[in-house]
């Protein structure tokens, strides 16, 4: 039995609808539900892979291999954090150390209040202002320690 | 008249507050009554600069940076609106030497035009590289990129219009050019720039490609990192498409081609073409084997197209001005311009285009300034994180495909990644196995065990645990993954260790 509730089941079929008939939708439906719920819940793995004729497997195995997927809730903000080279030529080592015990988590962790989620990732294409963070889609250059609290102090009031 | 203002909308350029600055240039020129245009545009690449403010007086553009919200009272005071002297002046942007010494073909655009609008671009020669391209036959335009000596400038440099002969020769009924802009490497930036800051010119590209093969539908394969990037691209096309630039019938010629973007989710490894393809066609981005190649089995088993941003932003040019004068600017069989990407410790960081044949010193010198921190630079590494770590020793090479694999490097994308002398080697060493392991699609085995594996020798080593055994182990271990990867990824890995080694031995002998 699919732990769904209607109204979040609707939203799935009705995403998967609209791109089944494009060739290769499965990613760009995965990033629609992605999109709507802040992640793709493994039930809806068997409705995304009946809509699209695919396997169950195949689902998973896509959803499983890409590292931006999620298949737990996120926090109320995600933080990306930068740990590419040009990153660590300056200094995110340090920052990562530090956001990690700011925030209490490690990496693809959740902090107890629910506001952040903090994953890696590996260059947001800002290497000439290294290091940097990307919060919900909005891009920061030359992170300090003490940017990086006065960021978080900001968004957690968001 | 307005004044007009220029304020970068460019991710980097909004990672150190332009929105806050074009916010506050607006709410002053309220307050003052004062008739002022606010344009949005990409970033010029000076990015120890960025915010970067530029008026136009007269038809000059008077530049200021860097410039933050709490700066614009007193530039306001200091006549900003009539180019006024303040001391974030920078004079006429186009005489910043840092600029003018630069030979932008590619990147002409980028900063200047307003990145939205469809009528700036042609303002500023756009599109006139499709006009020529749709009168010409398809092996003509195969022929004028095949001319102009352009290569892949995604890193593996192959020749492009080799590869599109190849997509026109093979017969089919359905052909794609797809655009690989899951630009992941560390240290680049191009793509990203060039998309936010003139995405027409990689749909005036794309389009003359989709002629040049006969192809009717194209494919932008983006990184989700880059969500300005998409907006830009995303509403480009949408006006490409209004326009008649993109279409049942381009320009009213009769010739399709429309296009559409594709976000990846975060793997590196779809930066690797077949893995990209598989990809696009919803599945895990795992390797192909080769042959058959993707020019002859490519997306959904048709013949494709696969190139790089920066390549097929570079063809509109080509079809404009020639292919003698792309060729013209280079050095040996590196012809044309590199649009470099300055990156990580270093004061003046940024995106310089120039032909081929600068040296690493000189770009270091004369536009890095030295780095951020002042200490000494210890090493570089070039072309991403599979790219090799270079000594000072060897910064007199020029900026070459050729030079650089003669060096036991590799020039990639054009990312120079900077470090001080603060650098562990051994710890870079180590990271670069991290990364691969974490990338890794998992297909072949010296990839995906090796680089694991790579990771704890490097920590014995550190340990100083069994250190000669190890160290022998260790270049077994990047023989094994050189020779047997199936792509770049496990198969360059062995690079940015292996320069660590030979370069910065101390490192791993170190008393743990």
């Amino acid at each position: 039995m699919s732990s769904l509730d209607s109204a979040v089941r609707e939203k799935i079929l009705g995403l998967v609808a609209d791109w089944k008939d494009e060739p290769g939708a499965l990613l760009p439906v995965l990033h629609a539900v992605q999109h709507a719920l802040g992640y793709v819940p493994p039930d809806a793995v068997p409705l995304i892979a009946h809509g699209l004729n695919l396997s169950r497997a195949e689902v998973h195995g896509v959803v499983s291999f890409y590292h931006y997927f999620r298949e737990t809730p996120p926090g109320r903000h995600t933080i990306h954090l930068c740990r590419a080279e040009s990153c660590q030529a300056m200094n995110s080592r340090a920052l990562e150390a530090h956001a990690k015990t700011a925030l209490g988590v490690e990496f693809h962790q959740t902090t107890a209040d629910g506001a952040f989620t903090l994953e890696p990732v590996y260059c947001l294409g800002n290497c000439a202002c290294s290091p940097a963070v990307m919060i919900d889609g909005e891009l920061y250059g030359r992170v300090s320690s003490e940017r990086f609290d006065e960021l978080v102090a900001d968004w957690g009031k968001r | 008249m307005p004044v007009t203002i220029y304020v970068p909308r460019d991710s980097g350029a909004l990672s150190l507050g332009a929105e806050a600055v074009a916010r506050a240039i607006a709410d002053r020129a309220r307050t003052d009554h004062a008739d002022v245009r606010i344009v949005r545009t990409g970033s010029r690449g000076l990015y120890w600069l960025e915010p970067l403010v530029e008026v136009d007086v007269n038809g000059t553009r008077m530049a200021y940076g860097p410039v933050t919200a709490a700066d614009v009272p007193a530039l306001f005071a200091a006549g900003l609106l009539r180019g006024g002297h303040h001391d974030l002046s920078l004079g006429p942007t186009e005489q910043i030497p840092w600029l003018e010494s630069q030979q932008r073909l590619t990147f002409a655009r980028v900063g200047i035009v307003d990145p939205a609008d469809l009528d700036d671009y042609l303002a500023h020669g756009g599109y006139k590289g499709l006009a020529r391209a749709l009168t010409m036959s398809s092996e003509a335009i195969v022929q004028e990129v095949t001319d102009s000596g352009l290569r892949g400038r995604g890193g593996a440099a192959f020749p492009t219009g080799i590869k599109w002969k190849t997509v026109l020769d093979a017969p089919a009924d359905q052909k794609y050019v797809t655009c690989n802009a899951d630009e992941g490497d560390s240290g680049t930036f191009a793509d990203r720039m060039l998309m936010e800051g003139d995405p027409f010119v990689l749909i005036e590209g794309m389009t003359i490609a989709a002629l040049a093969v006969g192809a009717t539908q194209g494919f932008i394969y983006l990184r989700v990192e880059y969500p300005h990037a998409h907006a830009a691209l995303t509403a480009a096309i949408a006006a490409a498409r209004k326009r008649g630039y993109l279409g049942r019938s381009i320009r009213h010629t009769g010739k399709a081609f429309d296009l559409e973007v594709r976000l990846g989710a975060g793997a590196y490894i779809c930066g690797e073409e077949t893995s990209m393809l598989e990809s696009l066609e919803g599945k895990r981005g795992e390797i192909r084997p080769r042959p058959p190649l993707p020019a002859v089995k490519g997306l959904f088993g048709k013949p494709t197209i696969v190139n790089n941003v920066v390549s097929l932003a570079s063809v509109p040019i080509v079809l404009d001005k020639g292919a003698a004068f792309y060729r013209d600017f280079g050095m040996g069989r590196s012809r044309g311009t590199l649009p470099i990407q300055l990156a990580g410790n270093v004061k003046r960081g940024g995106l310089i285009e120039r032909a081929f044949g600068l040296t690493m010193r000189e770009l270091l010198d004369e536009y890095g300034g030295g780095t951020a921190s002042g200490r000494p630079t210890r090493a570089v590494q070039v072309g991403g994180p599979l790219g090799a770590y270079v000594p000072p020793a060897d910064f007199d090479t020029p900026i070459d495909y050729e030079a650089f694999a003669a060096a036991g490097a590799m020039l990639g994308h054009g990312g120079f990644v900077v470090f001080d002398d603060t650098v562990d080697m051994a710890a870079m060493a180590r990271f670069a196995f991290e990364f691969c392991a974490i990338e890794s699609c998992g297909k072949c085995t010296p990839c995906r065990i090796g680089s694991t594996r790579g990771v704890e020798i490097v920590d014995r080593i550190r340990a100083g645990r069994d250190r000669d055994a190890q160290l022998v182990l260790l270049e077994d271990l990047c023989d094994t993954m050189v020779d047997g990867s199936l792509c770049g990824l496990g198969g360059m890995a062995p690079y940015p260790v292996r320069s660590a080694l030979k370069h910065f031995r101390e490192d791993f002998l170190r008393a743990p």
